[in-house]
């Protein structure tokens, strides 16, 4: 197991490397000058020169790269020349909602997936069966912005039950506004998952309640629920865990498009901005981010399997 | 009676009739009405030009936000646009990014893929690190950034869309080669002298294609859904043009006024995407022969 | 052994049926497959008194395996049509709800499992395996199963117990799980357990352990078992009685010792001389039977073993011979028109001559 962790732990500082390369060249391998691309209509000769000493630009292109990634790793993702906010700043307050945001969805999400799948697996082609399975698989045609549209007619426009786009509030200002305003985007990403989360919880219980352990369970006498619950949804439990790793990034991408057409200042927010207001050391500093926190997010989900798998533990 | 019993009963998921006899399954109706969509609504975007519809964005103060009426089958914009010339117009930004990416995708995704798994050893390694690193890096994160650095016009947008899709594309055609590539078939065609290229194009591409071709299709849904989250955040093909995309995007400003503007854009995109979803996956149930076997 | 001997001896006395576990009246069990409705046990009837060992033996295919799950009444029913009746220790199977089997299932009839590698779930540690039955069918606490499951565990001989019970099943061998799954089905003390080839996965060396382990803990428990398997080697020397079951039917039954002095059919011949033997100088041939069992599906007419038999007559070919008693021995059914020559099974020709 330590050597398996080893090679994995090996595995992700490559990653991390390739992905640090590939962001840091974003900027760098674009036609023109550098300074031009960065500083955009602002420019002038002291920000310039600024930039150049910050950036190294003047030394050869791999001194720069580390250069750069020493800044990166001593946590300095460089300084804004639009809104003049340390890109770590820009995150620092846009983080945490993302992270409210998708727990909100993530609880949703398998508190609705984990029950439907459970009821579908027990009879198949039953009538639940059938309509839930038809519907998770006409959901997976409605992307969210599209939801989104309709959401927000529906709850805010007619029945004014959830505030519309830009109502946001922060939470340490008012918890049950900012709880409030969270519900509709939470929804909305929650959709998104809930067809996974479903779609493979079903599928997954049903080959697993033909295993002859579970007809052994049976034999002891134990009641369907309790057979459901300790015997067949275990073992699914990791193929669940497995999933919502390989959905993060979907997530992420989901939270952007909702944060934005919602108005809800977090990453996706900052990152649409900042790419609109041309401010390319931001929208690099965020992918940056973003990039890491799904290589790390995945590393740690395969941690969890080694952990809670007792049949990978062994090996 | 228990419902656990129920699920092992079902060991095959078709329900058994009186006679004992399981019914086996086949491509319903629901198939065919979608593939009938989707070839209207690819056929209606090539000839947009010749079916006598409005300019798609010929401005009309006077018929601003209305609804559906005979003069504008499915209503007007806020511009007075017609929005079924729109819709039509619209479907060729989905289905030349949609398809067009996926194109590029299975050209070197899927050629690498089955020479991967065809020939094993170094090359096999070396290609799926890559792609496993490359798969690592959220591509919408990726595209969203590369889109807005190098710029969002419509075949910019394919072909950074369609190099993001070439690691997992790799993947699922290396996987499904693989499990045909050490078959007797195969081993048989060489002892006979036939060459790689044979056996690659003669012998495991038509086992493999029913799986191509419904990831192929499934792959360009999800594409089209990319590209409208890219007009959702203001980076894909820009406005006048329409797409589906901006034009949901844009209905956002008057849903309260005219929610048909958010309507029948949205209709038409998620319709296509169920159709590309549904016949994806009913080739594959019918075509694979691994899985309709008895 | 102090259970005794339960046979059809004509009408049963009060004291006798009391005396009898498991009375199985013309059960019959068929499937719903993609092809057709398999008959797979077609008509049996079988008695076993409390504390008694029944072999069931047969060719795969034969449907030993859906007798002995038809007793337990784990059948899945969607696809599962039963007649007939199976009454266990006073309770009717067929047919039951859930409800009631639930209170059987763990408590009076226990199962081990042909495979034990996909008998035990994988991911649940060995204590909860054994104890999810004690603490539902006893009153037992957590503490106390736990003790129990240990000292269940050490007497299906698995060393260091308490370490064990901690483990998952993928840290154990084949013989080790499979007498985890023994310790299971034996935790409520059982009044009949079944064990449908309980060691076809596991090495020969350990398949004699494991039979053998059987034996003495149904002798200290005085508890009947109906000991399913292809091996009429295994049953020979751990069985009261032996029911040879081919194509859904039972075919011949009687008590063992008479079974190996005195066969009568055929197919049981057949099904001895395939049988490896300790006792065989090793490399002696076997005599593998020829052709495959019926299709349940389109059972041929008359006999179904007809087409594989070397004393098959026209009449085995057309008419089905039913399973009627020896002359000499009334406890001795078989089902054959040329029951094989010599003993007291003799030659019989029509029911109505028999006694």
């Amino acid at each position: 197991m330590a050597k398996f962790l080893f090679k994995r732990a090996l595995a992700l500082i490559a990653i991390l490397f390739v992905v640090s390369i590939g962001t840091f060249f974003l900027i760098h391998l674009l036609p023109g000058d550098p300074t031009v691309t960065i500083l955009g209509p602002n420019d002038t000769a002291h920000n310039k020169a600024v930039l150049l000493q910050q950036l190294g630009l003047n030394k050869p292109i791999w001194q720069q790269y580390w250069i750069w990634l020493g800044n990166v790793l001593t946590g300095n993702l460089g300084q804004s020349f639009i809104t003049h906010a340390t890109v770590t700043s820009t995150l620092a307050h846009a983080v945490p909602i993302d992270i409210e945001l998708v727990i909100i969805s993530q609880v949703l999400a398998l508190g609705i997936a984990i029950p439907l799948a459970i009821a579908s697996a027990r009879r198949p082609n039953g009538l639940l069966d059938r309509v839930s399975t038809t519907s998770s698989f006409a959901m997976l045609a409605l992307p969210p912005f599209i939801i989104i549209v309709f959401l927000v007619l529906i709850f805010s426009i007619h029945f004014h039950v959830f505030p519309g786009p830009g109502s946001y509030v922060p939470f340490t200002q008012n918890p049950w506004s900012n709880l409030h305003t969270m519900i509709l985007p939470a929804i909305v990403l929650a959709v998104g998952s809930i067809v996974i989360y479903f779609r493979l919880l079903r599928g997954d219980l049903i080959s697993t309640l033909q295993e002859e352990y579970i007809t052994m369970a049976r034999s002891k006498g134990l009641s369907d629920r309790y057979i459901m619950w300790r015997h067949a949804l275990r073992p699914s439990s990791l193929s669940l865990l497995a999933a919502a790793g390989l959905n993060i990034g979907g997530l992420i991408a989901g939270a952007f498009v909702v944060e934005y057409l919602l108005a809800i200042p977090g990453l996706g927010y900052a990152l649409v901005n900042s790419i609109q207001q041309v401010d390319y050391l931001t929208v690099q500093g965020i992918t940056l981010f973003v990039a890491v926190v799904v290589v790390v997010l995945n590393f740690i989900i395969d941690f969890l399997f080694t952990i809670l798998d007792p049949r990978i533990a062994r090996e | 009676m228990s419902d656990i019993a129920a699920t092992v009963a079902s060991a095959a998921p078709e329900a058994a009739d009186d006679d004992g006899i399981v019914k086996k399954k086949k491509v319903g109706v629901f198939f065919w009405i979608f593939t009938g969509w989707v070839a209207l609504v690819v056929l209606a975007s090539i000839l947009a030009p010749l079916l006598g519809l409005q300019d798609p964005n010929n401005a009309n103060f006077d018929a601003i936000n209305q609804g559906p009426t005979t003069a504008h089958l499915l209503g007007t914009d806020d511009l007075g646009r017609d929005i079924l010339s729109r819709v039509i117009y619209g479907a060729r930004v989905s289905l030349i990014v949609g398809f067009g990416a996926m194109s590029i995708g299975m050209i070197f995704g899927g050629t690498l893929g089955m020479v991967a798994a065809y020939r094993r050893g170094a090359v096999d390694s070396f290609v799926s690190a890559v792609s496993y690193v490359m798969l690592a890096f959220p591509a919408l994160v990726a595209v969203i950034a590369i889109v807005a650095f190098w710029g969002h016009d419509i075949w910019k947008i394919t072909i950074i869309v369609g190099i993001a899709s070439i690691p997992l594309v790799y993947r699922v055609v290396r996987a499904a080669t693989l499990s045909y590539a050490t078959r007797e078939f195969v081993t048989a065609a060489k002892s006979q002298g036939a060459t790689d290229i044979r056996i690659l194009t003669r012998e495991l591409l038509p086992n493999v294609l029913p799986a191509i071709i419904s990831f192929f299709l499934i792959g360009v849904a999800s594409v089209i859904i990319l590209e409208g989250a890219l007009a959702f955040l203001g980076l894909s093909v820009q406005p006048p043009t329409a797409s589906w995309g901006n034009m949901i995007s844009e209905s956002r400003t008057y849903l309260s006024q005219n929610p048909w503007l958010a309507l029948f854009p949205s209709l038409a995109m998620f319709l296509f995407l169920i159709a590309l979803n549904l016949i994806g996956d009913s080739l594959r149930q019918v075509l694979d022969v691994q899985d309709s076997k008895l | 052994m102090s259970g005794e001997l339960v046979v059809d001896e004509g009408f049963p006395t009060e004291e006798e049926t009391q005396g009898l576990l498991l009375k199985v009246t013309d059960l019959k069990t068929s499937f719903a497959t993609p092809r057709g409705r398999v008959r797979a046990v077609d008509g049996v009837s079988l008695e076993l008194g409390r504390g008694e060992t029944l072999g069931i033996v047969g060719e795969s295919g034969s449907g030993k395996t859906v007798l002995s799950r038809s007793i337990m009444g784990l059948l899945p029913r969607r696809t599962t049509t039963q007649s007939g009746s199976i009454v266990f220790d006073g309770t009717e199977i067929v047919g039951a709800e859930d409800k009631t089997l639930r209170t059987l299932w763990g408590a009076k009839i226990a199962m081990v499992f042909q495979d034990p590698m996909t008998s035990l779930n994988p991911v649940v540690r060995i204590e909860r395996q054994i104890t999810e039955s004690l603490r539902l069918h006893t009153s037992m606490d957590k503490a106390e199963a736990k003790a129990t499951a240990i000292s269940l565990l050490g007497q299906v001989g698995i060393p260091s117990p308490t370490e064990r019970v901690r483990n998952y099943p993928h840290q154990l061998s084949g013989g080790m799980r499979q007498r985890v799954t023994i310790a299971i089905a034996l935790a409520c003390s059982p009044r009949l357990l079944l064990a449908d080839e309980p060691t076809t996965g596991l090495d020969v060396t350990v398949q004699a352990q494991i039979l053998d382990l059987l034996s003495s803990l149904q002798q200290e428990r005085h508890m009947a078992v109906i000991l399913v398997t292809h091996d009429l080697g295994v049953v020979a020397t751990r069985t009261d009685k032996i029911a040879v079951m081919y194509a859904g039917r039972i075919v011949e039954t009687t008590t063992t010792r008479r079974l190996f002095a005195d066969m009568a059919m055929p197919y049981t011949k057949a099904l001895l001389n395939s049988t490896p033997r300790i006792s065989d100088p090793s490399h002696t041939r076997l005599t593998a039977i020829d052709g495959r069992p019926p299709d349940l599906i389109n059972p041929p007419p008359g006999c179904a073993f007809a087409p594989r038999c070397e004393s098959a007559t026209d009449q085995c070919r057309t008419e089905a011979p039913p399973l009627r008693p020896a002359p000499s021995d009334p406890t001795h059914l078989f089902a054959c028109w040329n029951p094989l020559p010599g003993g007291t099974a003799g030659r019989v020709t029509t029911l109505e001559e028999s006694p």
